[in-house]
């Protein structure tokens, strides 16, 4: 019986790639080892092997083929024996089942009436000039860019960090740095995060302006000492004497499907901190503008990125100097019926629930914090005070949260304001599981944004 | 003590160089110092301890407030590393930190008003006698959190290295940080990169209450960077001609591009590990023996005497002299007023 041969995932969160190669035509022998093509994604180029023996039969994706799905059929193998006509009606028969693990959940539990589209209109940025260009930029380019820049930009910015330099970033966001900086500013560090934190922050009191690249923020955590006790805390115990410019960044929260250690989101642990800044960016704008302006401030600045968002593109202004204020939200959607606050992935959910909202008559409001410390509360009350709900959205533990934190400086600043009580969708009160059906439960989706707006404008 | 392993992997530092513990006296010859020097080493020591002795005595008075760690004892470490140094070369230490700042011609008014939490104090009154900083004397603290030091003692060096401007960091920590791993991570680095770092060990012989022996499972500690490859060297810690030759081998070795260097300085703290400690781990007969046998400064005090370089009344008038300048610091430090309670909300971000 023919073997289908399927398009590999090559990291947790990889959807699709390019074919970019076939190793092996049509007739060739296979044996199990053997390379038989190679596979680009946005992250690296990877060679497929056979699994089986058999000759290859048929090939159904040509070379420089893009999006090719993960799970996709890409070739027949037919075993001994086997003719070219068993390959053509093997490639004719549907893929194998693919993981369950794709299905979009339900939107929302009811929303039978359809009403008339109402105003929630994609919003601009007022810190992109009117009239500027836009190109399109995934997250992953808008970061590397930035630190591009600004290392052109002053000699004494340089990153160091695990695989940064010739591995090019175990995630590529620092692809090409080594070969334009060189090896003294693009630094790859043993695997020992609590000593090279303490060592970017040592240089950092000398004035030197390090970013620190954490492969992710869960190995911070063998280096939060640094980041809090002396990054964070010198500035003030020095009478103002010493600070560190510093930045500390790398994924956060969750990727898919890599289990507890490997998924925690960081933000209202830092952001408990004073002396630290804390920013999650959700676009390629928010990354780029960001982490251009986290890189020229003078204080240590925590940058929790998020590994699902790399890949994904955005419309970016297409400027010199992109720079975005720290400590300033940004309204993406305006609205009148309820406010939608979030930050980092959060706002994927939210945009998508925004959307359906909208269909169901529902204009929402939603706010991108982009800065989690210092809080833009002003631009949350403001809208608040407008719509008179909120929904707080976010990847993160309930407990002690960043929607903690809102809710209880919403009451406090516009209780008068509120027509329903606060609400926040946040991940499940457990550590990451690993099966793919729990995974997606523990996690927030677009249902529970929409019933928890459904809940606090009295519509469900 | 372990005086006759053999210096690692190497390098210029040999055997001969090495110097023993304290309370051995049979170490080879060491370089005798000039007359200025010695009276520069009386007069810096004396500094020190005097002032430590004064800011035990307002602690006991309730001037100065929370965690308090007295150098008494080993004066001659941070003396004899000052006497080697070259402006430009910083220091970073942990919270045992008065004689390293008063070493880095920090004023000693400021230091001893940051223990009494006054606005005079060097941090403002906001770090305490464990946090101090002057990045104009090229100090970078004063840190609570033990081992912390190291790991940032090796940034300065990367700094020094990225600036490419022939400067060392000297990053101090004691007998009990050696055994916390980022000191370690930060070796290899250290060695990896070739940072221009000497570390130096103050082996005072108790972290906190805990022996070297009953913390350590090998207690020559000159020898922790074997595994990397840093030479490291046993230095008489109270013997500050000992810790001025080793010093300046180990500055001379990492200013020349070769790496980082480790000193152990076999020393002795004579009050325990705070202020509150009531130090019944050792006996005082211990104390006493190193008091009377190995004190540092009573050392040069008698080289000086036996050398007719000074009479005892121009000893006594270094003394009285020292005392002074301790009294207007412990005067200041009483006087000078609490910070404005406006600093509260100042220097978390600029």
């Amino acid at each position: 019986m023919p073997i289908d041969i399927l398009m590999p995932a090559l990291s947790p969160t990889m959807e699709e790639g390019k074919l970019a190669k076939w190793l092996k035509a049509e007739g060739d022998t296979v044996t199990a080892g053997d390379v038989i093509a190679e596979i680009e994604t946005d992250k690296a180029t990877m060679e497929v092997e056979a699994v089986d023996e058999g000759v290859l039969g048929k090939i159904l994706v040509a070379e420089g083929t893009e999006g090719v799905k993960v799970n996709e059929k890409i070739a027949i193998l037919l075993a001994e024996g086997e003719d070219a006509s068993a390959a053509d009606a093997a490639a004719s028969a549907p893929a194998a089942a693919p993981a369950p693990a794709k299905e979009e959940a339900p939107a929302s539990s009811a929303a039978p009436v359809p009403a008339a589209p109402v105003a929630s209109e994609p919003a601009e940025d007022p810190e992109i000039p009117a009239g500027t260009p836009m190109k399109s930029s995934t997250v992953r380019e808008a970061l590397r860019d930035a630190m591009a820049e600004e290392m052109r930009r002053d000699g004494d910015v340089f990153v160091m960090g695990e695989e940064v330099a010739e591995y090019q970033g175990a995630y590529k966001i620092t692809q090409g740095l080594l070969d334009e900086f060189g090896a003294k500013r693009v630094i790859d560090t043993p695997i020992t995060e609590h000593g090279f934190a303490g060592l970017g922050v040592g240089a950092a009191m000398t004035g030197l302006k390090p970013i620190v690249e954490f492969m992710t923020f869960n190995f911070a955590m063998q280096a939060i000492d640094h980041i809090i006790n002396s990054a964070a805390k010198t500035l003030y115990m020095s009478g103002g004497q010493m600070g560190a410019p510093i930045v500390f960044r790398g994924p956060n929260g969750a990727a898919a499907r890599v289990g507890a250690q490997h998924s925690q989101d960081y933000a209202s642990w830092y952001a408990h901190i004073p002396g630290l800044k804390v920013i999650q960016p959700w676009s390629a704008a928010d990354a780029k503008g960001l982490l251009k302006a986290a890189i020229r401030d003078p204080n240590p600045v925590v940058f929790l990125e998020n590994e699902i968002l790399y890949g994904q593109s955005f419309e970016i202004p297409d400027m010199d100097d992109f720079v975005l204020p720290i400590g300033k939200a940004k309204v993406e959607r305006s609205g009148s019926d309820v406010t939608l606050v979030s930050w980092g992935i959060g706002m994927t959910y939210t945009m998508k629930a925004a959307d359906e909202l909208a269909g169901m008559g529902i204009s929402a409001e939603v706010v991108n914090l982009r800065t989690i410390r210092p809080l833009d509360i002003d631009t949350v009350l403001a809208s608040v005070r407008k719509t008179g709900r909120l929904v707080t959205i976010e990847e993160a533990y309930p407990m002690c949260s960043v929607s903690s934190e809102i809710a209880y400086q919403v009451q406090e600043k516009a209780f008068d304001y509120l027509d329903a009580p606060i609400l926040r969708v946040t991940g499940k009160d457990v550590p990451m599981p690993y099966a793919a059906n729990l995974e997606k439960l523990a996690l927030p989706n677009v249902g529970e944004v929409i019933d928890a707006v459904k809940a606090v404008t009295y519509t469900a | 003590m372990a005086a006759t392993k053999r210096t690692s992997s190497g390098t210029g530092a040999k055997a001969a160089s090495r110097s023993r513990g304290a309370g051995d006296n049979s170490a080879p010859a060491i370089a005798e110092f000039s007359k200025e020097q010695e009276l520069h080493a009386y007069r810096e020591m004396l500094l020190i301890r005097r002032f430590e002795e004064k800011a035990g005595q307002l602690y006991g008075m309730g001037l100065i407030g929370g965690f308090c760690h007295l150098y008494i004892g080993q004066e001659a470490v941070v003396v004899g590393m000052q006497m080697a140094k070259k402006d430009g070369d910083q220091m970073i230490t942990g919270y045992r930190d008065h004689g390293h700042m008063l070493a880095m011609d920090l004023d000693p008014n400021g230091v001893m008003a940051e223990l009494t939490g006054r606005r005079g104090g060097l941090s403002k009154g906001k770090g305490g006698s464990m946090h101090m900083f002057s990045k104009e004397k090229h100090f970078y603290g004063g840190h609570g959190i033990v081992g912390a030091q190291v790991a940032l003692g090796t940034g300065l060096g990367f700094a020094n290295k990225y600036r490419d401007n022939g400067n060392v960091a000297m990053a101090f920590f004691g007998d009990g940080a050696s055994n916390q791993g980022q000191v370690y991570e930060s070796f290899n680095m250290a060695q990896l990169w070739k940072l221009p770092v000497v570390y130096v060990i103050e082996n005072n012989k108790y972290g906190m209450g805990t022996s070297v022996e009953r913390s350590s499972a090998t207690t020559d500690l000159s020898q922790r960077g074997a595994s990397f490859g840093i030479p490291g060297e046993q230095v008489d810690g109270m013997d500050v001609r000992a810790v001025l030759a080793a010093s300046e081998r180990a500055l001379e070795y990492c200013r020349t591009g070769k790496g980082p260097y480790i000193l152990e300085m076999v020393t002795y703290r004579y009050r325990g590990h705070s202020m509150s400690d009531p130090a019944k781990y050792r006996s005082k007969d211990e104390v006493q023996k190193m008091r009377t046998e190995h004190d540092p400064i009573e050392q040069v005090r008698k080289r000086v005497l036996d050398a007719n370089w000074a009479t005892e009344d121009d000893l006594k008038a270094i003394d009285k002299d020292v005392r002074a300048r301790v009294a207007e610091a412990a005067e200041f430090a009483q006087n000078d007023p609490e910070p404005d309670v406006s600093e509260l909300y100042t220097d978390i971000l600029l």
